[in-house]
């Protein structure tokens, strides 16, 4: 079951439709794959290369974030309005995913996606790759990332479970929307600026047998909130900006609920509309059947209306696997936005906990202010620059998606409203012909 | 406002317009030399509603619509003159009357309807109310379109009762109930509504109610689907919009930078959403015209079935004159052909007395006289009728194919003009969109 080239990369939301070109041009032709790529799993320190040449020194990876994004705010300034990126930072990684495949063996059948990389990157040793993953391969790299990078936000994955029974997890539909997400998925990776630089990412792009990763990940797996940030410790005061992201997020996630209601009552509406609609196209059909001079324009009605439930139809898919899913896609990472929000109070409260106690001890014996304490505070200063960086990468994010969303809901209805209106132009030039040629026979 | 290009929507009147510009070439020729065509000579229009007051026959108040109706000469208009109209003022009920002689005194003729008496067939107006203001517009245009229709009818528009009814505001009514119809059409009605079987039926009128049961039927389901489609396309049509402004005022409350972007998308789709109430408005124009077809295929089926009551009274007049002349046949050679109770006690009783026979004999031969006369006129009015109503189905035929093709252009153009539409306000916020 192949997919082909994904038509456009509608999900990169980057770019305008028009300008953006599949990055992997050559598709066609079969992709080397690379060699085993044994990057250490727990590798944490990073090495974020600067496009223009110059590595850094860095003692932490918290200093390195800092840094980046205090770099990425100075290009983004000057960066084009309409390339939020920065058009001055050329992308040197290219990511794909395609070519869905379904497996069978004797214990299981499973989806496989072709996962295509371009490069420039010193980081990776080939310029192009080309491998083989399935969701689990994903949600096993966005787990590392998470773990990895906790100060982030990490994109979200389409829905892991699907209720058997009730959604084909083979179905073209079904395979086709979750494609086009993981798509999204590891583009928005790809791009950020601190995690594109993960090995785990390296990883997952290069690495032909993922296998060893998973059994290594499981091992390690251990509950977000313990890994990093002691618990039992309440937060004081909430900076006003998080306060405000906090409650963003809830009224956006409550607008997109609603949202998600409307639209899926209307697919409902349109879809009974449909039938109703293709009945009464079979009665003007039945009624040229008895007729003699009106039989043809009857018939011609009656394909003007099929005309018209075609193009319906390609309108409720467009709903379907297109807006919803995006609209969908939004509460998840709204759900691990909020996550990454909590997780930034904890380390705060535990900063505030550890000073609190340490200035007491100090008050009591001059003890001095432990090293540990410190390293608190820096842990906090850099979530929450982190945060704030990936909050308006964010935001611009969300608004090239919807931008493009919208956009394309009115490319995609103009696209109805045009063939339905060939359709009757072409009828009314017959039916227009006929009435002269009648009126010509009449008076001869 | 919808582009007219060349195919506007035409009013009502001017089906029966073309008909008094020039000879109609649809006419049957022997029609034709029946005489000048009424809407000829005089222009008639019913021009106004108005509610009235009164009393009605068993002295209750009722409150009832009159329709004016204006006539003018034609000639006096051709030779430059304008003068005033007659007018006078007439009730649903005496189109009813009118209509009603027509159809008994001209049973060959397909005779034109006349707009609904209730509304039916209705989805946007919660109540089908016979007061409602646009339910009577509608009413008086149709109510003018049967006038013009009867009056260009090469057969019907000589008929002195409708030109009474156009002149002659008191005393109509008792005029045409002087005329004794009234006994006629209600034992027609009873012996329609009867069923019975015609032994040699008349091929050609018997496909005609065939495809007068098809037309009624095309045309009723079109109406009743017409009435949920009507309002699914309403929605549908509003549907992505309607979407879109949901986002768009949620939204733009919560969003700083997409704010603008989405309000002005969102103003766009509110007044398509108005504009789309023009467009529906001329839907229902086509609605009035299929359900005229919708009682056109009944006034057809009548002529079809009324054919077939003449031709089965006329098998049972021939019938009961067989039986007659059998029975004198019986009488006058004494032989029984068939068993009768009377031949049974006849034999068993002995028969009757020769002057008895003799009186059942000359009784006899007169019903026969009398029945072979009823059977020739039967059978010359049957014959006459087929002729007859045969033409007026060509001349129905006709009209129906210029009318119904009228109403396909205008609706396909109806059509047309609701996409454009869709298209300019979808295109208007996509421009907003791309600012956002």
């Amino acid at each position: 079951m192949s997919v082909g080239v994904p038509r456009g990369l509608a999900s990169s939301g980057q770019k305008l439709i028009t300008e953006i070109l599949h990055p992997l041009s050559a598709a066609e032709e079969p992709m080397s794959p690379g060699p085993d790529v044994t990057a250490g799993a727990d590798q944490e320190k990073q090495e974020p290369g600067l496009t223009n040449g110059a590595p850094v020194e860095i003692s932490s990876p918290s200093s390195a974030s800092v840094l980046l994004s205090r770099l990425q705010l100075d290009d983004e300034l000057e960066a084009d309005d309409q390339d939020p990126y920065g058009s001055t930072e050329a992308r040197d990684l290219f990511v794909t995913v395609d070519d869905p495949k379904k497996h069978v063996s004797t214990m299981e059948t499973y989806i496989t996606y072709r996962v295509s990389t371009k490069t420039t990157r010193i980081e990776f040793d080939l310029p192009e790759y080309s491998v083989r993953r399935r969701y689990q391969d994903f949600d096993w790299l966005r787990t590392k990332l998470e773990d990895s990078q906790p100060t982030h936000l990490i994109p979200p994955l389409p829905e892991k479970f699907v209720m058997k029974g009730v959604v084909d997890r083979f179905s073209e539909e079904f395979v086709e929307t979750r494609m086009k997400a993981l798509d999204k998925f590891l583009k928005r990776v790809a791009d950020h600026p601190v995690l594109s630089f993960n090995p785990h990412l390296n990883a997952f792009l290069t690495a032909k047998d993922l296998n060893k990763r998973q059994g290594l990940a499981l091992l390690t797996k251990v509950g977000e909130s313990v890994k990093h940030v002691a618990g039992g410790y309440k937060l004081r005061a909430r900076p006003a900006e998080f306060c405000a992201m906090g409650e963003y997020l809830d009224t956006f996630s409550q607008k997109l609920g609603t949202i998600d209601r409307i639209a899926q009552r209307i697919l409902k509406e349109q879809s009974e509309y449909l039938t109703e609609l293709r009945e009464y196209g079979a009665v003007y059909s039945s009624w040229a059947g008895s007729e003699e001079q009106l039989q043809r324009p009857l018939e011609g009605v009656a394909g003007c209306v099929t005309t018209s439930c075609g193009a319906l139809e390609d309108l409720s898919d467009n709903m379907s696997q297109d807006f919803l899913p995006v609209l969908r896609e939004y509460v998840l990472y709204i759900e691990s936005m909020k996550n990454v929000l909590r997780k930034r109070d904890q380390v705060q409260a535990e900063y505030e906990g550890r000073l609190e106690a340490a200035v007491l001890r100090k008050q009591e014996d001059r003890t001095p202010i432990p090293v540990e304490v410190e390293k608190c505070q820096d842990k906090v200063e850099c979530f929450n620059a982190d945060l704030k960086a990936d909050w308006e990468r964010w935001q611009r994010n969300k608004r090239q998606d919807f931008k493009q969303l919208l956009t394309g809901m009115a490319d995609k209805n103009i696209n109805y409203y045009e063939k339905c209106q060939d359709a009757w132009e072409s009828l009314i030039t017959l039916l227009q012909e006929k009435q002269t040629e009648d009126k010509t026979s009449e008076t001869n | 406002m919808a582009e007219p290009e060349d195919g506007k929507r035409r009013s009502v009147t001017s089906n029966a317009e073309s008909d008094q510009s020039g000879p109609d070439g649809s006419l049957d020729k022997a029609m034709q030399t029946e005489g000048s065509c009424l809407l000829r000579r005089m222009e008639i229009c019913v021009s106004e509603a108005e509610k009235r007051s009164g009393r009605n026959a068993v002295s209750m108040q009722e409150t009832f619509t009159v329709y004016l109706l204006e006539t003018r000469s034609m000639e006096a208009i051709a030779e430059g003159l304008n003068p005033p109209p007659d007018c006078l003022w007439r009730r649903y009920s005496e189109f009813e009357l009118l209509r009603n002689y027509l159809i008994v005194t001209y049973p060959y003729i397909v005779v034109p309807p006349l707009p609904e008496k209730r509304a039916e067939f209705v989805w946007h107006k919660l109540s089908a109310d016979n007061m409602d203001p646009d339910f009577v517009e509608r009413r008086r245009i149709g109510l003018e379109n049967f006038l013009l229709r009867v009056a260009s009818h090469p057969v019907l528009s000589n008929e002195e009762m409708l030109y009474h009814f156009l002149t002659k505001e008191h005393g109509w009514k008792e005029m045409v109930f002087e005329t004794g119809f009234q006994a006629k059409a209600d034992s027609r009605l009873r012996a329609l509504n009867a069923t019975f079987r015609v032994r040699s039926p008349h091929k050609r009128l018997v496909e005609m109610k065939h495809y007068s049961d098809g037309l009624q039927s095309h045309t009723s389901q079109l109406l009743r689907a017409r009435t949920v489609s009507c309002y699914s396309s309403f929605s549908v049509n509003t549907n992505g919009p309607t979407v879109c402004m949901c986002l768009c005022s949620e939204w733009s409350a919560i969003e700083k930078e997409m704010g603008d972007g989405l309000q002005s998308a969102g103003h766009h789709m509110d007044a398509y959403a108005t504009s789309i109430d023009d467009i529906l408005e001329e839907e229902e124009h086509y609605a009035d015209q299929l359900k005229e077809y919708l009682s056109y295929a009944e006034a057809l089926r009548a002529v079809c079935r009324k054919h077939e009551l003449s031709q089965f009274e006329l098998e049972m007049a021939s019938q009961d004159l067989v039986s007659k002349k059998q029975q004198r046949e019986e009488l006058a050679t004494g032989m029984v052909r068939t068993f009768s109770l009377k031949g049974m006690t006849n034999k068993l009783f002995g028969q009757e007395a020769p002057e008895q026979r003799e009186a059942k004999l000359n009784l006899l031969e007169e019903l026969i006289a009398e029945g072979e006369e009823a059977v020739k006129e039967k059978t010359a009015e049957c014959q006459e009728h087929a002729v007859k109503a045969w033409a007026d189905i060509l001349r129905f035929k006709d009209q129906k194919d210029k009318d119904l093709l009228e109403a396909l252009i205008s609706y396909a153009l109806m059509q047309i003009s609701m996409c454009k539409k869709g298209i300019q306000v979808w295109s208007n916020a996509r421009e907003c969109f791309l600012k956002m």
